[in-house]
């Protein structure tokens, strides 16, 4: 049937900076561009063009510009353009509107409605650049006492600790999955996470085993669909994290279209290639908390306890009782994933309308622990949208110990949000399969950029910590003396447990 | 206990800030000596202070009632004083209470009614701790009376404090007819709360007391934390929130005062990657279990119980301490000076690093240099 | 403060006066000195117990014995005079200090020196931490301190001029000074010091000593030799490095 949708972007080329040098049509993945010999002229397919800029950063003359279709259908508050689209969408396909990325909606993003506080007078700021400035962090169940006994003069240390993940910086990769993300991009975020002394996390895919040298610094993944998940596997990582849920989509299951399976994909997963790779939506030996504690003490055995569990779930409406469940069933790390955690591919009325902003999620779940006395017992990693240092800050203040980062990340190595993950044809080598296009993401090169990012995020918190008149990030954490809220109400004001900013 | 809370803190805010002058002196034999000389010390430092606190612990107090526990009450009016003398009787066998004798000459700001009380717990399990008892039944009193703040309730101690000058206390308290091996002082300057005299220093529980001077950015976390384990921060002060972590760490969980100061102020991690295993595990450990008791910000402490008397600074050294010893006699001080003013010729004088205690116990003295070798003269 | 008070607490004698300091606030001392400051040649407090800013405001060249422990900010923004401290001093002496001189006969407390814009500063015994902070130069006006013991942490943060002289005379042979963050900051200015430091801040590194610093050092020791009896030549056999910023701009890449 014909197809009444209308393309969403238009593009505008500058014929007189337009060179011929095609490689507009050489880099885009879409279809868009294409060289007319005849009239030697570079023309394009509108309806193709997903808003993905690679054309726009790679012309050397930067003759391209795309905007939004300038058609518009009538303002209609409700009957928004995406609104009219979907349903035309499915009315022509019957089925279900995939996407990729985060929640893109203009529902509050708390962080920006929180401020920090600083030193004036009553207490020195300290200099981050000459002082010393402690953000390292460590994850992992702690007990509530250490014992010491006296044994001739001399104090020993009885207690013995759980294992414990070192972070030289309260800023991890989030789970990217291999398979959602390509082979070099898993690379770069593993060379990266050890260059600086953090940690990357497979996702669901596994982890190819080239990248088993850097297992020191990687947190593999058991999701539902178990993919890759071999003793090997358990074993050569840092941790190990039970996938319950994730932001972008609670309660589905992971999703890799076929289109993304190509031969490293299935040796890795072990499914056939070309199929589509779905997780299910439980894990299926985990219908209740007491299978929680089941699995997870089936991983310690396997690993001789020798690596901390965390449990990851998206944040949703009991996330203060399931985690406290989950503390108690054994979990040493609690990985909350917001609303606007990001992925390869999910639906976009779930990727929209399922789960709880991050921030009142984490601040009721430490709340929680705190009351039931057993915030020692696990630490909280959290994720979901968190694009810059002052969230991080900001969470950490709330009561998380580290956070994780998705699309920070791979926004560092070129992406630009344009939400077409799930066709798998990133024109920036990022979320694609394909081996030729996947080289576009040079591993050195990304792993400088992520290296970069980090390190600029930890000098901002840095500082950020020293203003306050802090030196060690342990009172940073769980401190909401330091925040304020604006233009929040007093709901919003008592979940958060800050007070308003001028009380 | 909105009543404390709503005195100590009239306008909400997050805590009470106050700056101050602290001093403390202490006969390592257990030799017990007169006021002149604390008074004179503290009043020296009157500039760190603005005429709105002073305060004062003394140890080896109550000779005669050694056994027993010493509370110090005031009343904000008559009606709290019936609710907590009936609280009282419940629960201990009251020995001796009298008014405190006072001396109403002294230049101090709408002093309250203040009465002593010499107690014993009563039905009580065999099993049961006594200390936790009292803990339990001060808080119960300070909560349930609208009203009365027990200040004081350790054995063989009291504290005296309230709104006027130190020397004005003291000469409030008639501090010139007691005798103690041991004398904690505190001058305040505080920022919102003029009139209260439960605002003042020392802050007590059982027989620990604690002066503070400086202020903790780290307060937010360290209260949250204590919460947990059911300490109740009424006061909402940095010195409550000292001396419920030190009553936590020591009494409850018995750790030294030499590991407590590595909880509290702990070394860099640039220092303990250097140090030798055994000690860079244990310090390892102590940051990672009792990250939320670091105490950040500026802050110097002289913390004293029964026995021992501590002298304690953060750990990049952000407010003063310095330590003399004259034979048996150890002092602590904010300004070098009020030490020399009390002991001429001291046998050796010297200011503590950060985050390295100096603890004073009956028979002996110890100044814990653990990190740096070394050693002033 | 009348005629008659004041009589009581000083006496004059052959262009030498004498104050008795004992339970008289800052404000009073301070004022009693600066009047008699062009007056008289030589001032000598006795019984100095912890009074504040001593020193400040004053001007001229004058001498000033004080005996006992004077308190905070001891020759804070002092022009010209010269103190000298039978006793310990506490914390801040020489704050923002223009010109003159301070000679301490024992230790002195936290932030020695602080933003000092010339003179000199002789310390026999240790100093506290936070010391030299921001000191600054111009062409040959340059701030010194000369320290007999050891300094404790982040020495010479953010200096930007002046001299800073530790002889580590109380240190066993061999051993180093526990000082960590040294010169944190600094961006102009030198450290001299004739044992190691425990820990250096990013801007700085250990260099070898040239003739003109050599010179420099010998004129301050025997100075310092002059004030406090040591042996000059003992003190000289010591091998003196320097510490010094290795750039001018070293956060110039930090910012993007």
């Amino acid at each position: 049937m014909k197809s009444y949708i209308e393309p969403e972007f238009i593009v505008e080329r500058d014929q007189d900076k337009c060179i011929r040098c095609k490689v507009c049509v050489n880099q885009c993945t879409y279809d868009t561009h294409y060289y007319d010999s005849e009239d030697d002229i570079v023309c394009s397919h509108d309806e193709n063009c997903v808003n993905c800029h690679r054309c726009v950063v790679f012309c050397p003359t930067r003759a391209i510009n795309i905007k939004r279709n300038p058609t518009q259908y009538t303002e209609n508050q409700n009957w928004s353009r995406e609104v009219i689209t979907a349903v035309k969408n499915q009315a022509e396909t019957g089925g279900i509107i995939l996407t990729g990325m985060g929640c893109d909606k203009p529902y509050y993003t708390y962080w920006d409605r929180i401020l920090l506080n600083a030193s004036q007078v009553t207490n020195p700021s300290i200099d981050p650049l000459r002082e010393p400035m402690e953000i390292r962090t460590f994850l992992g169940c702690k007990p509530d006492k250490l014992d010491l006994e006296l044994e001739s003069n001399d104090l020993v240390l009885m207690t013995k600790l759980a294992p414990q993940l070192r972070v030289e910086t309260p800023i991890l990769f989030s789970a990217l999955s291999y398979g959602a993300v390509s082979f070099n991009v898993h690379q770069a975020l593993a060379r990266a996470a050890t260059e600086y002394g953090t940690f990357m996390n497979t996702g669901e895919g596994g982890l190819d085993r080239r990248l088993y040298k850097y297992g020191d610094h990687v947190i593999v993944q058991v999701a539902s669909g178990r993919f890759g998940v071999s003793p090997d596997y358990l074993n050569v990582g840092a941790a190990i994290e039970i996938k319950i849920g994730q932001g972008a989509k609670p309660g589905i299951g992971g999703h890799l279209p076929g289109e993304k399976v190509t031969e490293d994909i299935s040796r890795t997963r072990m499914i056939p290639t070309g199929t589509d790779a779905l997780s299910p939506a439980p894990q299926h030996d985990i219908y209740s908390i007491e299978d929680l504690r089941q699995l997870i003490y089936a991983l310690k055995e396997e690993t001789d306890y020798t690596k901390p569990v965390s449990v990851k779930i998206a944040a949703v409406h009991n996330s203060a009782a399931i985690a406290s469940g989950m503390v108690r069933a054994g979990a040493d790390i609690i990985a909350l994933d917001g609303v606007r955690g990001a992925t390869g591919a999910a639906p976009r009325i779930i990727r929209d309308n399922v789960g709880v902003p991050i921030e009142l999620a984490l601040a009721s779940v430490d709340q929680r622990l705190r009351e039931e006395g057993i915030r020692n017992k696990a630490s909280i990693l959290v994720a979901g949208g968190i694009k810059n240092s002052g969230d991080v800050v900001k969470a950490i203040a709330l009561g998380a110990d580290a956070v994780y980062i998705g699309t920070a990340a791979l926004v560092a190595m070129g992406c630009t949000v344009c939400q077409k993950c799930h066709t798998g044809k990133c024109p920036w080598g990022i979320a694609t399969p394909d081996p030729w296009i996947s080289k576009r993401v040079n591993p050195d090169i990304a792993t400088r950029r992520l290296v970069n990012l980090l390190s600029g995020w930890s000098h901002e918190i840095k500082e950020m910590m020293g203003g306050m008149g802090i030196n060690a990030i342990e009172s940073l954490r769980g401190n909401r003396l330091m925040l304020r809220g604006v233009g929040l109400t007093e709901t919003e004001l008592k979940v958060l447990g800050i007070k308003m900013a001028g009380d | 206990m909105n009543t404390i809370t709503t005195l100590n803190n009239p306008y909400g805010e997050d805590k009470v800030i106050d700056a101050c002058g602290l001093f403390g002196m202490m006969d390592l034999t257990g030799r017990r000596f007169g006021s002149k000389a604390p008074v004179k010390a503290i009043s020296n430092m009157h500039e760190r202070g603005n005429g709105l606190g002073g305060g004062f612990a003394v140890y080896g107090l109550y000779p005669q009632h050694k056994d027993d526990y010493a509370f110090h009450i005031m009343y904000l009016n008559r009606e709290s004083k019936e609710r907590a003398d009936r609280l009282l009787a419940q629960s201990f066998d009251v020995l001796h209470a009298e008014e405190m004798p006072v001396n109403l000459a002294a230049n101090v700001w709408n002093p309250p009614m203040i009465w002593r009380y010499f107690l014993q717990p009563k039905n009580i399990a065999e099993n049961q701790s006594h200390d936790e008892y009292v803990v339990r039944n001060v808080m119960r009193i300070n909560t349930d009376t609208c009203g009365a703040f027990v200040f004081s309730s350790g054995k063989n101690m009291g504290v005296f404090k309230g709104v006027g000058f130190p020397e004005d206390i003291a000469e409030y308290f008639c501090l010139g007819e007691y005798e103690g091996y041991l004398w904690v002082c505190h001058g305040r300057f505080p920022t919102n709360t003029p009139g209260w005299w439960g605002g003042a220093h020392p802050f007590n529980i059982l027989d620990w007391t604690v002066v503070h001077n400086g202020e903790l950015s780290s307060y937010g976390i360290n209260r949250r934390y204590l919460e947990m384990y059911g300490y109740n921060c009424t006061m909402q002060t940095d010195t409550e929130v000292m001396a419920y972590a030190l009553d936590l760490l020591m009494r409850k969980q018995k750790l030294p005062m030499e590991v407590v100061a590595r909880i509290m102020a702990p070394p860099l991690w640039i220092e303990i990657d250097n140090m030798e295993p055994k000690e860079k595990h244990l310090c390892t450990m102590l940051r990672q279990c009792y990250s939320s008791l670091l105490m950040n910000g500026p802050f110097t402490i002289i913390a004293a119980h029964n026995g021992e008397m501590i002298g304690l600074t953060d750990r990049i050294k952000l407010r003063p301490l310095t330590a003399g010893i004259k034979g048996s006699m150890l002092y602590l001080s904010s300004e070098e000076a009020s030490i020399h003013l009390v002991s001429p010729h001291l046998d050796k004088v010297w200011s503590p690093r950060g985050g390295e205690p100096v603890i004073g116990r009956l028979k002996t003295l110890k100044t814990v240099e653990v990190l740096t070798p070394g050693v002033r003269k | 403060m009348d005629d008659q008070k004041e009589s009581s607490h000083i006496k004059v004698k052959n262009g030498v006066a004498t104050i008795n300091a004992m339970n008289m606030h800052y404000r009073n001392l301070n004022s009693l000195i600066k009047a008699h400051n062009n007056p008289v040649k030589e001032i000598h407090v006795r019984k100095v117990y912890g009074q504040r800013y001593i020193g400040t405001g004053l001007k001229g060249s004058m001498e000033l014995h004080l005996y006992g422990t004077p308190g905070n900010d001891l020759a804070a923004f002092m022009d010209g005079p010269t103190v000298y401290v039978h006793g310990n001093a506490q914390d801040g002496v020489g704050n923002t200090m223009n010109s003159g001189k301070v000679v301490v006969y024992g230790h002195s407390g936290d932030i020695t020196g602080y933003s000092m814009r010339g003179g000199k500063i002789f310390v026999r015994d240790d100093v506290g931490y936070r010391t030299g902070i921001h000191m600054k130069e111009y062409q040959d006006v340059k701030p010194t301190l000369v320290i007999g013991g050891s300094a404790r942490d982040f020495l010479g943060e953010y200096m930007a001029g002046g001299i800073i002289l530790v002889l580590g005379l109380n240190l066993p042979p061999g051993q180093r000074h526990e000082s960590k963050f040294v010169g944190t900051g600094m961006h102009g200015g030198v450290i001299y010091t004739c044992a190691d430091m425990a820990h250096l801040g990013k801007e700085v590194a250990v260099i070898p000593v040239d003739e003109n610093d050599v010179h420099v050092i010998q004129g301050l020791v025997k100075e310092f030799c002059g004030y406090f009896n040591f042996d000059f030549d003992e003190a000289m056999k010591r091998k003196f490095v320097k510490i010094a910023p290795v750039s001018h701009r070293p956060y110039g890449r930090l910012y993007a």
